[in-house]
């Protein structure tokens, strides 16, 4: 089966399979705990009891004295913070002095087994002296809360304020202001693969090896290197099969610095399996977020102004927490015409466990609000939701309020695409009671624009390699997390080529092998790996080209490639197969490894404001869905019948991957608006376990019917665009808006259990009660 | 110095294991997951939970699916314990395997044995299953990745199928 048959152009051509599925469904792919380590040893992580403390005592002394206790090792052997931002490094592997939130590591073993390790962990001997602690963004932020950072007054990690254009005029023109205060609980990855670290340090030859769950095995090496103070040359960082991440694995862990530090330590090897309760307290996710949200809007449905304040409770370290706060505020941008936005942001340290990056990064919870907004203000003014968004459009090529550039467009057929399907008009105020539909718009970038260390260095590189056998190998450094980004550049490079998909083979994420990737966040691969992946495979085929015209005494531009054949005036005048031209081109020069990048032009960084970078990308993907909900209102609860999804992709290099995308990221919108929540207990987490914190099962989710939009993103490698994120922020507003239309009860809190809105029902009843008892009084 | 913890008893597990019988020395204690990982080395079963909550381990014991992490190794005395590595037979996959494979009921993969697992001691029970008892039989085995819509179509894909295609 060559590529041509498979990607022909057509919406409808169906895709291939993951080039790495025949592992998965065989169970031989390897995953960091199922690496050898049968000659390990097993680390434990000592965990903080307390919320917040200073450490007044740790000795370790009878641990280490345990037999088969090989290294303990506390805050004291590592004195450098690590993190994800440069400006914004406040964590240490294990704390110093002191502790912020329950569960933050403090000291860690290295034993025999893990039994023996356990023992060790509870013979450290640890004091603390409590400090007031704070779990809710409001405690935090109250004059006189005693500090959890001391240069971060007000518990405030950062405060952003961006006002674009006339906000106050927009306000006064407009026909209809409303404004809403909406709140969405902390949720979490849950990844199903828990957290693991297989770190290996020789001391002969004084190099470290690690293999881990990671994201971004870029990072992990820079802070490997500066944690243990190495020369980042004698470290190796692999990425096994990963078991999903959604951005749990996006920025360098805790206990993956601990695991190398340990290995160290013990001149030896180490595993590290994380419990799934230690995976939950890792966390780095969706924040906790409070929102007031105001819109000025015309009597056609036409937005005037928005002004959105934003209070994120991002746990006790710095994480991802600046970049989050700054998305929900650009990400209000690039999917319509808003002529002025105000935006205050605030990012709150409080007693718990960091949160980071989550699929969707900053913009879901934003996006919830606009959505629900939109939808009120619609029916107030007796239009049409469709009709609300249709007024809104923007128009491709077009640069936002904050500078981002929109290359390409496709909302407007994603709504076109969902009302059809869904037969919105004929059934809109027309089901029977109880049911309802609702639909929402998102968007999401495809990668930031602008990495997080800036080097001077292409956003992307991969080389492809062509040898005797007449094999080609895609190196790429980036990280294949069960997005299927291994078999997009397969496909890139054997489309570019010609040549059949099997002839193509990707050794991803082993930085001894493959060039350095950021990694897979910001929904950047597809768009930068694959551009690069592109440019690549033309270097090779120019070479190849070049081979066949000597061979066939020709000039290259008479050459002509159809699959994996050469030839001349449709093979008339001679033909090569394959085989024949890779002798040619390794004549004289041997084994031909060529190299292709990808680099954002300067002008798709953002706006020159402070904080403009975040949100820039060279292609947004859009996504509109309609839900069909079923409620209970005798219990409360809610059932969604259905979900319509169209998403613009730019162009889907496979179908089949790309619709899997769509249909994950709705039902993880599905899990965050109708069951998922963290719940902290005085900082203790009440939700760490898959019993406690409820993710949707196959008994109880709904039929997801996929529509793929191609607006052909002018940049986009084949013009595609990310299908990974950006239908994930539609489904809650889409979901509670089906409910109001179902039960005329519009829901400001994520997520909608049945107990919520049976408090919403009660209240209604009782409104309902005391305005007839007022009557009959009158 | 602390003595080390005393040694766990050990006993002489006899069961049959993807067709082939075996004896190992097995803790009392020990469950089955860590038998089939650490004795056994073979990882396809995944430990994804602290006990019984998310599936990634479902094995089958005499034909029936089971979380090989909330079973004692030792209560599989004599009986017969399949795995995802016994499915793929003479070289080709199993018809849930290659339906996974080709609808994409596989994403990330780490869900993916435990979940053909569970799929399979449904077909053998009932070769023609419904959507909503597809949804029944897989609803203690969580994903993450997929919305479950692949994994029910890849279900769906391999009960349309004959047992040897």
């Amino acid at each position: 089966m060559t590529v041509d048959s498979i990607i022909d152009g057509r919406v409808s051509r169906p895709g291939v399979p993951l080039i790495d599925g025949i592992e998965k469904v065989t169970g031989r792919a390897r995953y960091t705990a199922d690496l050898d380590h049968a000659d390990a040893l097993v680390g434990r992580i000592l965990r903080s009891p307390i919320s917040h403390g200073e450490i007044t005592r740790l000795d370790v002394a009878k641990a280490r004295a345990l037999d088969g206790v090989i290294a303990v090792i506390t805050g004291d052997d590592c004195p450098f913070t690590y993190g994800v931002l440069p400006v914004a490094m406040n964590e240490f592997p294990m704390a110093r002095e002191r502790v912020r939130y329950r569960g933050e590591p403090i000291a860690a073993v290295a034993a025999i087994d893990s039994e023996t390790a356990e023992r060790a962990i509870n013979l450290i001997e640890l004091e603390l002296r409590r400090l007031p602690a704070y779990y809710t963004s409001e405690e935090a932020r109250a004059p006189g809360a005693t500090l959890l950072h001391d240069n971060k007054s007000g518990n405030l990690e950062r405060e952003v304020h961006h006002e674009f254009g006339n906000w106050q005029e927009g306000f006064a023109t407009a026909d209809l202001v409303r404004e809403d205060k909406f709140s969405c609980a902390e949720v979490n990855h849950a990844q199903i693969e828990p957290h693991a670290c297989l770190a290996d340090y020789d001391p002969i030859t004084a190099r470290l090896t690690v293999q881990s769950v990671s994201q971004v095995g870029y990072y992990l090496h820079l802070m490997l290197a500066r944690c243990l103070e190495m020369d980042s040359s004698r470290i190796r960082v692999v990425k096994p099969f990963v078991g999903g991440g959604f951005g749990a694995r996006v920025e360098v862990l805790n206990f993956e610095i601990i695991t190398a530090l340990l290995a160290r330590a013990t001149a030896g090897k180490v595993i590290m399996q994380l419990s799934r309760e230690e995976t939950f307290l890792t966390h780095r996710a969706r924040p906790q977020t409070d929102m007031k949200l105001r819109i000025g809007m015309r009597r056609d449905g036409k937005i005037t102004a928005c002004a959105c304040e934003v209070v994120q409770r991002g746990g006790a370290y710095a994480g991802y927490g600046i970049v989050t706060i700054l998305y929900a505020g650009a990400l209000l941008q690039g999917i319509y015409d808003i002529p002025a936005i105000k935006y205050d942001g605030y990012r709150v340290y409080a007693n718990l466990p960091p949160c980071g990056a989550m699929r969707g990064h900053g913009s879901v919870d934003t996006r919830h609000a606009f959505e629900c907004l939109l939808d009120r203000m619609a029916r107030e003014l007796g239009l049409d939701p469709f009709v609300v968004r249709r007024a809104n459009l923007l128009h491709a090529p077009t640069r936002t309020l904050n500078d981002l550039m929109v290359n390409s467009y496709g909302l407007a057929e994603c709504l076109d695409r969902v009302e059809h399907a869904s037969g919105w008009r004929d059934r809109i105020g027309k089901l029977p009671a109880g049911k309802g539909l609702g639909m929402a718009c998102s968007h999401y970038v495809s990668g930031a624009a602008k990495p997080i260390h800036w080097t001077g260095e292409p956003h992307a590189v991969v080389n492809v390699r062509l040898d005797f056998d007449g094999g080609i190998t895609a190196l790429t450094g980036a990280a294949d997390i069960g997005q299927g980004s291994s078999t997009m550049v397969a496909i890139s490079v054997a489309e570019t080529l010609g040549v059949a998909l099997d002839r193509v083979r990707v050794i991803a994420a082993d930085s001894a092998v493959t060039p350095k990737d950021n990694g897979a966040y910001s929904s950047r691969i597809t768009f930068m790996v694959g551009n690069a992946a592109i440019d690549a495979a033309k270097k090779l085929k120019a070479i190849l080209v070049d081979a066949a015209a000597r061979k066939l005494e020709a000039l290259p531009n008479d050459i002509e490639v159809v699959g994996e054949v050469f030839r001349i005036d449709s093979g008339q005048q001679g033909s090569l197969p394959f085989a024949e031209v890779v002798k040619a081109a390794l004549v004289d020069r041997g084994a031909i490894t060529v190299s292709g990048t990808f680099t954002c032009p300067p002008e798709s960084q953002g706006g020159r404001h402070k904080g403009g970078a975040v949100g820039s990308t060279m292609g947004f993907s859009y996504a509109a869905q309609v839900v069909e909900v079923s409620i209970d209102d005798a219990t409360g609860a809610v059932s969604v019948d259905k979900v319509w999804v169209a998403l613009d992709c730019g162009h889907a290099i496979n179908p089949l991957a790309v619709e899997g995308q769509i249909q994950g990221s709705v039902w993880m919108g599905i899990g965050q608006a109708m069951c998922e929540e963290t719940r902290y207990l005085d900082g203790l987490p009440g939700h760490a376990s898959f019993l406690e914190y409820r993710i949707p099962t196959a008994a109880d989710s709904p039929p997801i019917e996929v529509q793929i939009v191609e607006s052909h993103d002018p940049f986009g490698p084949f013009g595609a665009k990310e299908a990974s994120e950006g239908a994930l922020a539609g489904f809650p507003p889409a979901l509670v808006n089906a409910i109001a239309n179902a039960i005329n009860i519009d829901l400001d809190d994520l997520p909608v259990t049945p107990d919520r809105i049976m408090e919403a029902l009660i209240q209604r009843r009782r409104q309902a009660r005391l305005a007839s008892s007022l009557k009959v009084a009158s | 110095m602390h003595a080390p913890g005393p040694q766990p008893k050990k006993r002489l597990l006899r069961l049959k294991l993807n067709g082939r019988w075996r004896e190992d020395a097995v803790a009392e204690r020990e469950l089955l997951v860590d038998y089939l990982r650490e004795i056994a080395h073979l990882t396809g079963a995944k430990t994804g939970c602290d006990g019984g909550e998310c599936g990634a381990c479902t094995v089958l014991v005499d034909g029936e699916a089971v979380p090989s992490c909330i079973t004692l190794a030792v209560r599989c005395e004599g009986r017969h314990i399949e795995t995802i590595e016994s499915l793929a037979t003479q070289g080709r996959l199993s018809r849930l395997q290659r339906a996974f494979h080709e609808k994409l009921g596989t994403q990330c993969g780490f869900c993916t044995p435990g979940m053909i697992m569970a799929a399979e001691a449904l077909l053998r029970r009932n070769p023609t299953p419904t959507e909503i008892e597809i949804r029944a039989a897989l609803s203690g085995n969580l994903c993450r990745c997929t919305g479950y819509v692949k994994i029910i179509e890849s279900v769906q894909a391999a009960a349309g199928q004959s047992y040897d295609c």
